[in-house]
């Protein structure tokens, strides 16, 4: 017993490591509070039968059976119609952009048809790019708008007109996963080694003792951060093409929209993504910290960017904060260009956001780099 | 005479509560070899990083080279070599790479001959594909000193360069540093070997933060005012107990078979000894003070101040 394990010696260990522990403060707190952090993020936010996911309504005439049909699938509680009265053109870009899950269009004879005991119709167009956010709220619509018009036209029960309700899956009419997962692991993968390479860039001179040496020489703050910085911008870059390739070769992700956008887009991401790391390799002290710190970004954004979960079914507060991601503006561009064929100006929006994160994390990092060893 | 190599004055800096540096107030002249002495945690390695633009003082102000440590770091950094007490080139890089490196960052200008060029001066052209982390204590010194000093600076800061290093590279080094120093460069040196301060032009003494003693390696030793007494014979261990704490005696140290014995009062300490050494049959003589007396005795001055 006492020449495997010696209760005083192991004591001595524990003691020892207790302390260790207890002394890296960045450590300690990121152990008690990340669990606590994320238990109650992600509890909260993360919901896999999204509800009151926004719905834009093209309808000429709005009628009362318009109405009537429209407040039911909001009681249903999985539509939230944020543009209720569209153009189709308007709903058109809406949910290429990505602002809307679903457009109802609603013809102009659809009132008409409903009292003269005709059978109606309706179309309901659904982003697809993600099968899992959709599938629901297509599963409820037939029987609550039916019944909804039955009550209108004040007719018993399956005694009213047929209500057909056509169902177009938009950009991904087979359902399939990958459509979904392949560009935005584009994202998760760039995000994750982009991040935690540059992260560990500085404080790897730090921890080396070179660092006193190279602030000794004259070398500017920005020289600095480049130098760290495009490298890292080659290692993303073939990165890119491996993904690219292999998700249209091995997956068939098609790819809609232009080359060009797809690419920009990508490196204004990337930059965002290595500039982040550096702001992170400015505060973090040893190469440990800086690897907590990318762990401590990355989760959440893993979660709250839309990857993993729809987006769009997470509650209002889970959203916004998903927004001071890069990764979900990211993902909202690369999948509204690759599978949507959007132009600039419809990821406008996601690139103006990204375009600010680099702006504001560049400010940040050369703020934070310290010229002198104070 | 011409402005001084580095002049600072009232130079302060504190790390949390803790002052580091107290009012340090010094200067170099062009073309001298300085030393800067003190025992470990004095504030020599903090002042020099002050004095080269590496750390903000948080009060003074000092010139080195005529330029402003606080607002043209940046052409202090591009005239002044400063060599780290820790090697910190990259391990990972070649020699050659390293150098090419450093010749890169001070855009010199001819960078592959002047590479060449100190890689045959250091003796290291046939190894210079080796990479610098496998390079023995003595010659990663070397390396070091070669790389501050290639892009010709007017001033060379060295913080304990020989840390670690044997005594024949030690004394290669400081021919090399003397060479240097001939042909104008001025440097200052941080250190805690007395041989080392004695190959100085003219030491600085810190302790604790603030300047104690300056000068020729002779004037600092004068101006200590210490008697020194050498007791010798079979039984110095004895007397070494007997002197403990007696009137005028303020160090004991043996050295071999003999006994230095330092003291402020010269009056009393010869009078104590001649007593003691009767006591206990030993010869007493009175000897010179070394710097390193000196130190011991300005070491002891300072912790007596802190407390």
């Amino acid at each position: 017993m006492t020449r495997f394990l010696s209760l005083a010696r192991l004591w001595a260990l524990l003691v020892k490591e207790t302390i260790q522990m207890r002394r890296d403060r960045l450590t300690f707190a990121m152990m008690i509070g990340i669990p606590l952090v994320q238990l109650m993020l992600f509890g909260f936010a993360i919901n896999n039968d999204p509800k009151e996911l926004p719905a834009a309504l093209v309808a000429p005439t709005q009628d009362r059976f318009t109405r009537a049909m429209v407040s039911a699938l909001e009681l249903t509680g999985y539509y939230r119609f944020i543009a209720p009265a569209a153009t189709a053109a308007k709903a058109e870009e809406m949910i290429t952009r990505g602002d809307v899950v679903f457009v109802v269009t609603v013809p102009s004879d659809f009132g008409r048809r409903v009292e003269r005991g005709d059978d109606p119709s309706i179309l309901i167009e659904a982003d697809a790019t993600d099968p899992a956010a959709a599938s629901g709220a297509i599963s409820t619509l037939g029987t609550v708008a039916t019944e909804a018009l039955e009550r209108e036209a004040g007719l018993p029960q399956g005694s009213g007109p047929a209500l057909s309700v056509v169902v177009h899956k938009r950009y991904n009419p087979e359902g399939i996963t990958q459509y979904n997962i392949v560009p935005g692991l584009l994202g998760v993968i760039l995000q994750l080694t982009m991040v935690m390479m540059t992260a560990m860039a500085l404080t790897r001179e730090t921890e080396r003792g070179t660092m006193e040496n190279l602030l000794s020489m004259p070398a500017t703050p920005l020289e600095i951060m480049l130098g760290k910085v495009v490298p890292y911008l080659g290692v993303g870059a073939v990165q890119v093409v491996v993904v690219l390739v292999a998700s249209k070769a091995i997956f068939g992700i098609p790819m809609v929209g232009h080359l060009s956008v797809i690419l920009i887009g990508i490196f204004v991401f990337v930059l965002s993504l290595v500039i982040l790391g550096y702001l992170i390799s400015t505060v973090a002290r040893t190469q440990m910290q800086a690897m907590q710190l990318t762990f401590f970004f990355f989760l959440p954004s893993l979660m709250l960017s839309g990857f993993m979960f729809p987006y769009r079914g997470m509650p209002g507060w889970a959203q916004a904060l998903g927004e001071i991601f890069p990764l979900t503006h990211f993902l909202r561009l690369i999948r509204s260009v690759m599978l949507k064929g959007a132009d600039v100006q419809t990821v406008a929006q996601s690139m103006a956001a990204l375009l600010l994160f680099v702006l504001l994390l560049s400010l940040a990092a050369l703020m934070r780099f310290r010229r002198t060893l104070d | 005479m011409s402005e001084p190599a580095i002049t600072v004055t009232d130079l302060t800096k504190r790390f949390g509560g803790k002052t580091v540096v107290d009012r340090v107030s010094l200067s170099v002249e062009k073309g001298e070899i300085a030393g800067f002495l003190g025992p470990n945690g004095s504030g020599k390695t903090t002042t020099i990083r002050l004095m080269c633009g590496l750390l903000q003082p948080d009060g003074g102000s000092g010139r080195v080279l005529g330029h402003d440590i606080q607002t043209e770091r940046g052409a202090i950094k591009r005239e002044v070599g400063y060599m780290t007490q820790r090697f910190s080139f990259y391990e990972d890089l070649t020699i050659e790479e390293n150098l090419n490196f450093v010749a890169g960052l001070y855009r010199m200008p001819g960078r592959r001959r002047v590479v060449r060029e100190t890689l045959q001066d250091l003796g290291l052209y046939s190894r210079r594909d080796q990479l610098a982390g496998s390079l023995s204590g003595g010659w990663k010194q070397r390396l070091a000193l070669a790389a501050c000093v290639m892009h010709r600076p007017k001033l060379l800061m060295l913080d304990e360069p020989t840390a670690g290093v044997d005594p024949k590279a030690r004394r290669d080094f400081w021919d090399e540093i003397h060479r240097l120093a001939a042909d104008g460069l001025t440097v200052l040196v941080s250190t805690h070997y007395m041989d080392e301060a004695e190959r100085c032009h003219r030491i600085n003494y810190i302790s604790y933060g603030t300047l104690v003693a300056r000068g020729t390696v002779a004037e600092v030793v004068r101006d200590a005012g210490l008697t020194t007494m050498v007791i010798s014979g079979s039984r110095a261990g004895e007397a070494a107990r007997r002197l403990e704490g007696e009137a005028g005696v303020d160090q004991i140290a043996p050295f071999g078979t003999t006994l230095h014995v330092v003291g402020r009062d010269g009056a009393a300490l010869r009078e104590t000894v001649a007593r003691v050494a009767e006591e206990t049959g030993t010869e007493a003589a009175p000897a010179e003070t070394s710097l390193e007396d000196v130190f011991i005795q300005l070491m002891g001055d300072a912790q007596d101040n802190m407390s």
